[in-house]
């Protein structure tokens, strides 16, 4: 907790005044905002906590420490170089990869962790880790739709088979989420004869699906063509828009600047710095993110 | 006396027919056994455990490093060889007693022979699963046997099809030997058609015939399954529109 409230008082009063501002705005805002869990909640229910998260290989260690917290509604982008530990921060969120220290908070519910034989934090009960992948869904840097499935199948799959719900409800939720993502056309096909555009938007309409709490991204548009990568980003900023929770793990400088309410810059497995994007990425603090956007900037 | 005499195929039609029935019986009941023991032991054979894993892997190693006809002479003429197999058949015992049904031996060697065969088929195909696949099946909350059953397996057996389709054809072609224990297959009909006319070219080119129509049919059959269940990796077909 001491390092949490360390890291977060980085943001100005006013900042963090401003960010929730704007999601009480957006939570307002239309009738999209009754769908799903994380929208029937207040703007300042926490949805993700981490905690003085450490991950080692061997002798390794690639995170040092980092420390995050999420509310409904909050748009994180995490950024850094490759190699910095962005995405294994985001992977140990949902236990794709086993933190070797730390704490994670997920609904407001501790997260019960064990030792496994390799010296890693597994989740202790196995009802609490799938609760946790179901409640935080993830879409990956190279899509991994399940290449013998046709779109459509893909979208109903987790939800009929993980969470047990009717199969015509199930049909529902995923005409709404690809009419949404605009792939509703494409419902027969399979992802291998489709763009890289379209099969993410896929894979957003397939984590939708879930109705999940927070969708974490992981460097969403890092495998798209240059021209592909506008569609996957609207569909992102729109869903922002909605009052979705997001931790996007991104190289799009233009979207954590222009969508997000909250940034952090990951440098060697440290946060660096962060804040609300608008200070931190115009007004660098550190000389390393200053060296790193000048990097990337276009 | 003519090239090719047809009234030795015609007055043996009968027997070619029972030949080959027999063979279909074999190869049909060895490949739907051997099928239905490979997957589950083709689970064990890609677990990270080593003693789940490793006596599937001897197993597989034993019956693909020897010929299917020396499996078959050892189980037909093998058994009989042991004291307590003889003592079982004397006191009638009715599961030792199948070790003397030629048709038993033959169907046990071929059932372990493809199902070794299968294993390593449908096991190579799993390990080849794209990890992100399975990586999102975790994110989706599914259990190890959840992403087992509806994504790893579902998609494995049907990667596996064109090199099991192979398999199968060699099964066929492989029961060839069930005439070296006194049964009558399409080779063995072609045999006794032999010595009986002394027309081994007529008798060996029919039965030859025979094969070569029945892997026709075999290879029509995977051909359409590809269609149906591999259409996910064919390349997409000219013309066709994706959107429905």
């Amino acid at each position: 907790m001491m390092n949490n409230t360390a890291t977060l008082g980085r943001i100005s009063v006013d900042d963090t005044h401003n960010s929730r501002a704007r999601q009480d705005v957006l939570r307002s805002a239309g009738p999209a905002v009754t769908q799903g869990n994380a929208m029937n909640q207040t703007a300042t229910v926490e949805q993700v906590r981490v905690e003085d998260l450490h991950k080692s290989y061997g002798d390794n260690e690639v995170l040092k420490g980092v420390s995050l917290s999420a509310n409904s509604g909050d748009v994180i982008s995490i950024i850094g170089s490759s190699g910095s530990g962005k995405s294994t921060w985001l992977r140990c969120i949902n236990f794709l990869e086993n933190p070797t220290s730390g704490r994670i908070v997920v609904g407001g519910k501790e997260v019960g962790l064990t030792r496994n034989r390799k010296g890693d934090l597994v989740v202790a009960d196995p009802k609490q880790l799938q609760q946790i992948r179901t409640r935080l869904s993830m879409v990956f840097q190279h899509f991994n739709l399940w290449s013998h499935m046709t779109v459509l199948e893909n979208v109903i799959e987790a939800p009929i088979h993980v969470l047990g719900i009717p199969k015509a409800e199930v049909m529902e939720r995923a005409e709404r989420y690809l009419e949404r993502v605009g792939v509703w056309n494409l419902r027969n096909a399979y992802p291998a004869h489709m763009s890289g555009g379209q099969q993410q938007r896929v894979a957003i309409a397939r984590a939708l699906a879930m109705e999940p709490s927070v969708l974490l991204f992981d460097e969403p548009t890092s495998a798209l063509d240059p021209e592909l990568v506008g569609e996957v980003l609207k569909v992102m900023r729109s869903l922002a828009e909605e009052g979705r929770t997001m931790l996007v793990v991104t190289h799009e400088m233009g979207f954590a600047r222009e969508v997000s309410n909250h940034v952090i810059f990951v440098h060697r497995g440290r946060v660096e710095e962060e804040g609300n994007p608008k200070e931190v990425l115009v007004r660098p603090q550190s000389e390393r993110l200053q060296q790193f956007l000048s990097g990337s900037l276009k | 006396m003519e090239l090719f005499d047809f009234q030795v195929i015609t007055t043996s039609l009968p027997e070619f027919w029972r030949g080959l029935l027999m063979t279909l019986q074999l190869t049909g009941i060895a490949l739907l056994a051997g099928f239905a023991g490979a997957v589950p032991l083709a689970v064990a054979r890609v677990s990270k455990n080593r003693w789940v894993s490793g006596p599937v892997a001897a197993y597989t190693y034993f019956f693909r490093g020897t010929p299917m006809l020396v499996q078959l002479l050892l189980i037909y003429y093998g058994a009989g060889q042991w004291q307590w197999m003889q003592e079982a058949w004397q006191a009638g015992h009715p599961f030792w007693l199948l070790f003397r049904e030629p048709f038993f031996c033959a169907l046990l060697a071929f059932g372990l022979n493809t199902c070794a065969y299968t294993i390593e088929i449908i096991a190579g195909a799993m390990r080849n699963t794209p990890h992100g696949e399975i990586e999102a099946a975790k994110a989706m909350g599914m259990s190890r046997y959840k992403a087992l059953q509806r994504i790893v397996l579902p998609s494995s057996l049907r990667r596996m099809l064109p090199s099991y389709s192979n398999e199968v054809i060699l099964m066929l072609q492989g029961s060839a030997i069930a005439s070296a224990v006194t049964l009558v297959d399409i080779t063995g009909a072609a045999r006794n058609v032999y010595s009986r006319h002394f027309a081994p070219f007529e008798a060996f080119v029919f039965a030859g015939l025979v094969y070569l129509v029945l892997t026709f049919v075999l290879v029509g059959l995977f051909k359409y399954a590809e269609g149906r269940w591999l259409a996910h990796l064919a390349p997409r077909k000219a013309g066709k529109k994706l959107e429905a």
